[in-house]
């Protein structure tokens, strides 16, 4: 069925894409990921956002945009590099799964702190739209509104008082900070506060304590079944 | 001679249980002891009392009824007609018993005074020992203890009130993120248990030594089931308080849940093979299908009654004095039709309350709900309380027959058998976890195995064909001291030593809810892109199920409310309660430092002179306008009826409009006057403008001040220390003006037509009337050279009704241009000039 040719061709480059991530996945589950892959580009080589507009489960995914904009962000490639992509091959949509690793018992600490980043950065990305590196209320607002679009009955004005109120809870809590500046956060300003201080103090330490549930409930992009 | 001993020590506690109100802290625990000697005292004597009042009570009621024929006789009796009667047998057993949950009350009232004893010896430990030495002074005296606690008793009242009590406040969302792994331990594990520890005894018991030869394989299995169930509210109380992880926290909880459920089955069957007298294999089978059977029914049993709960709640609105009671008759029905075919009706129990709450909490109104949480709470620790307190007095006043061998090996087994049984089940369930459950958390696990409440109860309410009954009530208790006592209170030290992984639970704000949103709705939209369908992708499919069917019938405002947005008008209320509590509170505070420095800013720029005209309008305005706190005036109400709260209701209205103006595009230049909006969580009387103004102007100041100001619903989140006089003084403040000064039509205006008026008025309004004119009131309408700041300040009110009237002649033109859409125009959601780029 899938190209199983070309796979042989490139497996010992997603296995080194796999070392660089040190993404814990077996070549079965790699295996499974092309299949998967395969099955979304009609066996193509390449993957296109129409690709994944047309999944049909993702319908009703109040913020399918972002997650399909994800798969086609450079800044997800783990390469210091800026800007989007019109399609993506399978070492990029390994590369984009691979945010959603868990991390395994046996890694160091530093290794977890790492991964946390990544994780971080990936969700970052999704509300950080225009790539400045700072989330502003507009980009916020947007991401709100989505999440609440689902259910019809909110109107804007809700949403946007939400967001604004939660904007103002991040810049309230930032307050020992001297970098912090109301209705935006700086990238760097919440990596500093995820090393350095206190976890809840601002909005991403919050994330990364999501995100040890996060962890628990991220899908192991090996143990794909299908 | 009754009637003294009686009364006196009543008497003696009512005088008591007043002086108690108004007596210091100090007092408090004298009077504490001394009401438990009195209690004590009283227990004792009406148990002692029953004895010779019955007689009397058999003599005069036959006296009266039969002699009918014999006139004279009962003219007699009518003549002497007695001045004082008493009764007592008529109200024993109520009476009784109310003295017993008061007294264990008071117990609990009394180490809550001295926090630092609960925090080092759980509750249990405290209640066994009060228990127990109230047995020993009843054993003293040669009394019996009540015989309250039967079976039918237990299983029809005190049981399904602790269930009900975990059921409903089971923390649904990491409860079904760890379905698996609690159902895992909850069954196998209680399974794993209560066989090992069976068949071991019987091993034991085939040793001639111990002379227990007696008790055959039924009934070993019999006792371990009840030894297996555990029972670790002293561990979860623990857990909370050092907040573990959740994973660690989730587990526990619904393991002491549902192997509760197991346990009455496995209960119930071995009780019945207990009394046959050959077990066939094919029994075996048939109680493995009956295990399924039980165990499902019930959660057939709940689900059932957990929806018509729901349903009946839909129709409530008219009648909510009522309401909360429909949650308990449901969950106790669901329970008793679930014993009526003997099926678990633990399990029935428990799924009608985790699958009415939902809704339930939904349809019924705020206070119905508070009511609902605190009456399952309290009727919960009652039953517990009495449990435990009547473990301690049955402890010392049975009769015990003690076998060491059969109860050391009982111990040793129990705790063998937990720690093996956690270990070699998370061998087995860790593949299948996402995070894994490292040594530390497995000793969590298997340390963390108290036997309570449940395990006593059923070995007390063991069936009298039972040989060996009082050996197995023996054991049970030796077994629940050693655990509640040495684990209970060693397992706080243990756990804060090896370090178990700690996650920070109970962190209510919105970005947390957002943000787990937000990382749900990617990992199912992820799911999806891979095709893969797991946990995430049936929560998706539910909740699409959820938000098209079930909620249309089910709830009366069936419009699907995001979990976002609840949280949001739960904070809001909050914030608005606290508002209110303060704000009527201090009044008459000193104006705070900010204030002080507004008028002096204020008073130079206006220089307004006011005709009498306006004055008298003036009070108008104000008399109409002023959020009247104080008033006490008491609506007359139907007896069935309660209070309404339209009051509260008007807070929450004026703090949606005031935040939903405060957010409102308006340009910094048209107001020079800086703000007092409050938002909910932000620091107290720190608006984003204010901060923003002082950040430009004075950078290190703004620095400093804002870290001692923060809004005190975070600090009480948070667990700051207390907080300065000057934010102090600054709080009630300006809260107090963002609640008066909003017009009653600005509201309503601000309700229908979100466009036009509501938008000028926002400026003069809110930032101008500030909270001494309240306090000032008098004195502006003396004189009129009063505070030029009060003036303002009315002079502003003024227009602003103006404007409410439609009446084009409000100034600042400015405002005119602004439309809400502008938002690029509002300095706040653009960038600061000053602020360095980060690239």
């Amino acid at each position: 069925m899938y190209n199983y040719k070309h796979y042989c061709k490139n497996l010992h480059k997603y296995i080194h894409i796999v070392d660089v991530c040190f993404f814990t996945v077996s070549q079965e589950q790699i295996k499974n990921l092309y299949q998967r892959f395969q099955q979304l580009s009609g066996n193509h080589e390449k993957i296109s956002r129409d690709d994944l507009e047309r999944i049909p489960a993702l319908n009703n995914n109040p913020i399918r945009k972002q997650i399909i904009t994800a798969f086609f962000d450079k800044r997800n490639q783990h390469q210091n590099d800026v800007g989007s992509l019109d399609e993506i091959g399978f070492e990029q949509f390994l590369m984009v799964m691979s945010h959603f690793r868990p991390v395994n018992s046996t890694a160091t600490e530093e290794e977890k702190v790492t991964v946390r980043k990544q994780k971080l950065r990936f969700l970052f990305n999704m509300h950080d739209t225009d790539n400045d590196g700072i989330i502003t209320l507009d980009e916020y607002r947007t991401v709100v509104e989505e999440l609440l679009s689902q259910s019809g009955a909110i109107e804007t004005e809700v949403a946007r008082s939400i967001a604004d109120a939660a904007m103002l809870e991040v810049a309230s809590t930032n307050v020992h900070s001297p970098h912090s500046r109301p209705r935006m956060i700086s990238m760097k300003e919440s990596h500093l506060s995820i090393l350095n201080r206190f976890r809840w103090i601002n909005i991403f330490s919050m994330m990364s304590i999501r995100f040890l549930d996060m962890n628990s409930a991220t899908m192991r992009c090996g143990k794909l079944s299908s | 001679m009754l009637t003294a001993l009686i009364f006196t020590p009543v008497w003696i506690t009512v005088r008591l249980l007043f002086n108690f109100c108004t007596m210091d802290l100090v007092f408090i625990r004298q009077a504490g002891t001394l009401l438990f000697i009195c209690m004590i005292l009283i227990l004792l004597h009406g148990s002692r009392g029953e004895i010779p009042s019955k007689p009397i009570a058999a003599t005069i009621l036959p006296s009266v009824k039969p002699n009918d024929g014999v006139q004279t006789y009962a003219e007699d009796q009518k003549n002497n007609l007695p001045v004082f009667t008493m009764n007592y047998p008529r109200i024993q057993i109520p009476f009784e018993i109310t003295l017993w949950v008061l007294l264990a009350s008071f117990a609990k009232i009394g180490f809550h005074v001295y926090h630092k004893i609960t925090i080092w010896v759980p509750e249990s430990c405290l209640l066994i020992s009060i228990g127990l030495i109230v047995g020993a002074i009843m054993h003293s005296v040669h009394e019996e203890p009540p015989a309250v606690l039967t079976s039918n008793v237990f299983f029809l009242y005190m049981l399904p009130l602790i269930v009900l009590e975990s059921g409903y406040f089971m923390p649904t969302r990491p409860f079904f993120e760890n379905i698996g792994t609690v159902f895992w331990f909850a069954v196998v594990g209680t399974l794993w248990n209560s066989i090992g520890i069976g068949i071991s005894l019987f091993a034991i018991c085939q040793i001639p030594a111990f002379g227990v030869q007696d008790i055959n394989l039924q009934e070993n299995l019999l006792f371990s089931a009840i030894i297996s169930a555990v029972d670790p509210v002293a561990v979860l109380n623990v857990f909370e308080d050092v907040s573990v992880n959740e994973q660690l926290y989730i587990v526990v909880f619904g393991e002491c849940l549902f192997n509760d459920a197991v346990t009455v089955v496995l209960y119930n069957m071995f009780s019945f093979v207990a009394e046959m007298p050959v077990v066939e294999p094919v029994d075996v089978f048939i109680g493995v299908a009956r295990f399924f059977i039980v165990g499902l029914g019930g959660m057939a049993f709940g689900i059932l009654f957990g929806f018509v709960a729901a349903f009946t709640t839909r129709f409530t609105s008219k009648v909510r004095e009522i309401e909360p009671l429909f949650v308990f008759m449901y969950s106790y029905l669901a329970y008793l039709v679930a014993e009526l075919f003997a099926i678990s009706s633990i399990m029935a129990i428990i799924t009608c309350a985790l699958t009415m709450k939902y809704y339930v909490e939904e349809n019924v109104s705020q206070r119905s709900c508070t009511t609902i949480r605190h009456v399952i709470k309290m009727l919960a620790s009652i039953s517990e309380t009495l449990i435990f307190f009547f473990l301690g007095v049955v402890t010392i006043t049975t009769d015990h027959e003690w076998n060491w061998g059969y109860i050391l090996f009982t111990l040793l087994f129990a705790f063998v058998w937990r720690g093996l049984g956690i270990l070699v089940l998370t061998q087995i369930i860790n593949p299948f976890r996402t995070i894994p459950f490292n040594m530390k958390d497995q000793f969590g696990l298997a340390y963390g195995g108290l036997r309570g409440a449940v395990s006593f109860a059923l070995a007390f309410t063991l069936p009298d064909t039972i040989g060996r009954k009082q050996l197995f009530v023996t054991a049970t208790i030796a077994v629940i001291l050693f655990t509640v006592f040495l684990q209970g209170i060693s397992i706080r030290p243990l756990i804060e030593f090896i370090n178990v992984r700690r996650t920070n639970r109970n962190l209510e704000t919105i970005n947390v809810e957002i943000h787990c949103r937000l990382m749900e709705h990617t990992m199912a939209g992820i799911e999806d892109l891979c095709g893969q369908w797991s946990r995430f992708y049936w929560k998706d499919k539910f909740m699409k199920f959820n938000n098209r069917i079930l909620r249309k019938i089910l709830i009366r405002d069936s419009r699907a409310e995001s979990s976002i947005v609840a949280l949001y008008k739960k904070l809001e209320l909050q914030n608005a309660m606290e508002i209110l509590d303060t704000a009527s509170g201090d009044i008459s505070a000193a104006p705070s430092i900010v204030s002080l420095s507004e008028e002096k800013k204020s008073s130079s720029k206006l220089q307004k002179k006011f005709l009498a005209a306006d004055l008298r309008n003036i009070h108008d305005i104000l008399s109409k306008n002023m959020y009247k706190i104080r008033e006490r005036t008491v609506a007359y109400r139907g007896k069935h009826a309660l209070p309404n709260d339209s009051q509260t209701r008007e807070i929450l209205i004026r703090r949606h409009a005031t935040i939903r103006r405060s957010l409102r595009p308006r340009s910094c230049q048209s107001s020079n006057v800086p703000r007092t909006h409050k938002y909910f969580s932000l620091p107290a009387g720190k608006s984003l403008e204010s901060r923003f103004d002082a950040a430009r102007w004075h950078y290190t100041d703004d620095h400093e001040t804002l870290s001692e100001v923060a809004y005190p619903s975070q600090r009480s989140r948070f667990g700051k220390p207390a907080r300065s006089s000057s934010s102090k003084a600054m709080i009630p403040l300006h809260r107090l003006g963002t609640l008066e000064e909003v017009p009653s039509t600005d509201v309503l205006n601000e309700e229908s037509s979100s466009t036009g008026e509501g938008v000028f008025r926002t400026n003069s309004s809110y930032s101008d009337s500030r909270v001494p004119r309240p306090r000032r009131l008098n004195s502006s309408f003396d004189d009129n050279n009063s505070s030029v700041d009060d003036l303002r300040n009315v002079h502003e009110e003024d227009g602003v009704e103006q404007v409410g009237q439609r009446q084009p002649s409000s100034p600042a033109p400015g405002w005119e241009a602004e439309s809400r859409e502008t938002t690029a125009r509002n300095p706040l959601l653009r960038r600061p000039q000053w602020n360095p780029k980060k690239k």
